[in-house]
C-alpha cells in the first residue's frame, strides 16, 4: 500500500474509527479440506451443512460490489473442493470484485491455469510452508511440497505473473526464508510471509513452532531488507518495536478495516479470531452482511478509541500498538496487554506466569477430521489428533 | 513529484476503482493490485472528475481549490501518477 499526500490527516487515525466497507476482507468458502495442516486457522477438515448456498454467496457478492469492496480474499477449507467455486469466482468477476484465492493446489490444471492467467481480476496463493518437501509436509501433510510445486509450476508455464507464495513462517522454516524467495523468483511468483497464529489449530502446536525471540529478531531485519518486495499482509506490525516501522498501516485491523466470513456466513472481527467473543452477525440475518459491518456492537466497540492498557506507557507504543488481538486472546493474555511475541519480551513475562493449569479459549468452530488421512497419520509428528 | 505538469489533461486509469471515505477516498488498481489512499475529499473530488476537464488545473479549480492547496493537491496528483492510479489522456 502507498499513501498519496494531501493533508495533514492520520491515516492510522482514520483507520482505526472504521470504514465504510472493509479493505481486506476475508471469506472462508468451506471448511472442507483434503489436507490436514498442524497449524490450521480454521480448524478445518470436514464440510459444515450449514455451509452457504450457491445462491447465498452470490448475494454476498452482490453486497460487496455495492459497498465497493476491491477485493475479497477467499479461503477455507480448501475452496476449490466447492462444487461452485468456480462458477463463484466468475459471479464475483463479473460484478467488479477482485478474487485472491489461497489453495494448496491440488486442483490446479493446465486448463485452470490458463484460464486464471487471462483475468486480471483473479490472483492466486498457494501455501507453502517449507522451502524444502521435509520441513513443508511435516505441517502441511505428505505429499503437499510437491503437490504446491507442481501448480506453482503449471500456473508459471502458462504464463501467469506474480501470483503469491504464502508462506506461514515457522521455527522450522524461518531459516529457509532465502530459500523461499529464490522459489518465487524462479516461478515469477511474489512470496508473501505471515505471522502463525495460535488460532485453530494453530493453538495446539504454537509453543512448539512459534520461532523464538532470536528468530524474530532474524526475521524482522529480513523483511526490513526486502521492503515491499515481500508481502506480509501487516502480519508483523508488533515486531515493528524493534525499531523501523515495517511497510503497511501498522495496526491491527479487526472490526476496522478487516473481518472474516466464515462457511457458515458467521461475521468475525478477523480472520484469526473465530471465537464467540468476536462474532459480529452473520449474513443471513435481515441487514445482510453490510448491515453487520456498519451496525454491529462489537464491531463500534472496536471502532471506538482505544487506551492501550498496560501498553500504553512504553515508548514503542506508536510502533506496535500493542500487537496482534487474536495472539493474546488465545495465548490467555489479557487484550489491553502486550502481545505474547512482544518484541521487548514482555509478552514472554506474561506467558511463564500463566497458571499451568490454565484453560485457553478454544474457537467457536472445529471441523477437524476425526480421523485424519492415514497418510498424514504416517508422515507427521505434530499431528494431534488420537487414533 | 515537483514535475507534476497540471496543465496537462489527466484521467484515473483504466482498471482503477475508487471508494470515497470520510477521510478522503481509497483508490485500487486491479492491474497493480495497489491500494492507495486519497486524504483528502477535495482530492477525491479533483480525481473522480480529472476526465471532465481539460487540464488537472481546471479540475482542481473547480473542485474549489486555489493556493498553497493547489499545490498539495499538485503533490498528491504527482504521487498519484508516479503509482499508476492516474494517467495522461490525448487533451
Amino acid at each position: 500500500m502507498s499513501a498519496a499526500a494531501g493533508g495533514p490527516v492520520r491515516l492510522v487515525d482514520q483507520f482505526e474509527a472504521g470504514l465504510q466497507a472493509p479493505i481486506c476482507l476475508t471469506w472462508e468458502l468451506t471448511y472442507a479440506c483434503n489436507l490436514a495442516c498442524v497449524h490450521c486457522l480454521s480448524s478445518s477438515g470436514r464440510r459444515d451443512p450449514r455451509e452457504l448456498s450457491t445462491a447465498e454467496c452470490r448475494a454476498v457478492i452482490d453486497e460487496l460490489e455495492a459497498m465497493q469492496v476491491f477485493y475479497v480474499n477467499i479461503g477455507g477449507g480448501e475452496p476449490t473442493v466447492r462444487r461452485d467455486f468456480w462458477e463463484l469466482l466468475d459471479y464475483a468477476t463479473a460484478h467488479h470484485v477482485g478474487v485472491k484465492f489461497s489453495t494448496n493446489g491440488s486442483r490446479i490444471t493446465p486448463e485452470i491455469a490458463a484460464r486464471l492467467v487471462g483475468d486480471d481480476y483473479v490472483d492466486v496463493q498457494i501455501s507453502l510452508d517449507g522451502a524444502t518437501a521435509e520441513v513443508n509436509d511435516r505441517v502441511r501433510g505428505a505429499g503437499s511440497y510437491a503437490t504446491a510445486l507442481r501448480a506453482m509450476g503449471l500456473l508459471r508455464d502458462a504464463g501467469m505473473r506474480n501470483f503469491k507464495i504464502s508462506v506461514v513462517v515457522t521455527r522450522e522454516n524461518v531459516s529457509q526464508l532465502d530459500a523461499f524467495k529464490a522459489i518465487a523468483d524462479d516461478h515469477g511468483a511474489q512470496l508473501r510471509i505471515t505471522r502463525l497464529r495460535p488460532s485453530g489449530r494453530g493453538a495446539d502446536v504454537w509453543d512448539e513452532l512459534r520461532p523464538t525471540a532470536a528468530q524474530q529478531r532474524t526475521l524482522y531485519e529480513w523483511l526490513l531488507a526486502r521492503g515491499e518486495d515481500v508481502l506480509t499482509g501487516d502480519s508483523f506490525f508488533h515486531l515493528s518495536a524493534f525499531g523501523e516501522a515495517l511497510p503497511g498501516l501498522g495496526m491491527c485491523g479487526a472490526g476496522r478495516v478487516v473481518c472474516l466470513i466464515d462457511p457458515i456466513g458467521d461475521v468475525y472481527a478477523c480472520p484469526f479470531a473465530i471465537h464467540d467473543a468476536f462474532l459480529a452477525g452473520n449474513v443471513r440475518a435481515g441487514g445482510g452482511f453490510a448491515g453487520v459491518w456498519r451496525d454491529s456492537e462489537l464491531f463500534r466497540r472496536l471502532r471506538s478509541p482505544q487506551s492501550g492498557g498496560a501498553c500504553a506507557s512504553c515508548g514503542l507504543y506508536d510502533g506496535c500498538r500493542g500487537g496482534c488481538m487474536a495472539a493474546k486472546f488465545f495465548t490467555g493474555l489479557p487484550l489491553d496487554g502486550p502481545d505474547p511475541e512482544c518484541a521487548l519480551g514482555h509478552g514472554e513475562a506474561l506467558l511463564a506466569g500463566r497458571d499451568a493449569g490454565r484453560a485457553t479459549p478454544r474457537p467457536a468452530q472445529d471441523h477437524s477430521r476425526r480421523r485424519p488421512p492415514p497418510r498424514a497419520c504416517d508422515e507427521s509428528p505434530l499431528a494431534v489428533w488420537t487414533p | 513529484m515537483s514535475d507534476f505538469d497540471l496543465e496537462r489533461s489527466w484521467r484515473v486509469s483504466r482498471g482503477v476503482a475508487l471508494r470515497p471515505e470520510r477521510f478522503g477516498a481509497l483508490a485500487y488498481s486491479f492491474d497493480s493490485r495497489r491500494l492507495s489512499f486519497l486524504k483528502s475529499r477535495r482530492l477525491y473530488e479533483v480525481v473522480r472528475t480529472l476526465a471532465e476537464h481539460p487540464s488537472g488545473r481546471a479540475a482542481c479549480e473547480a473542485a474549489g481549490a486555489s493556493g498553497a492547496e493547489l499545490a498539495q493537491l499538485r503533490a498528491a496528483l504527482g504521487a498519484l501518477a508516479a503509482s499508476g492510479m492516474i494517467e495522461e489522456r490525448a487533451g
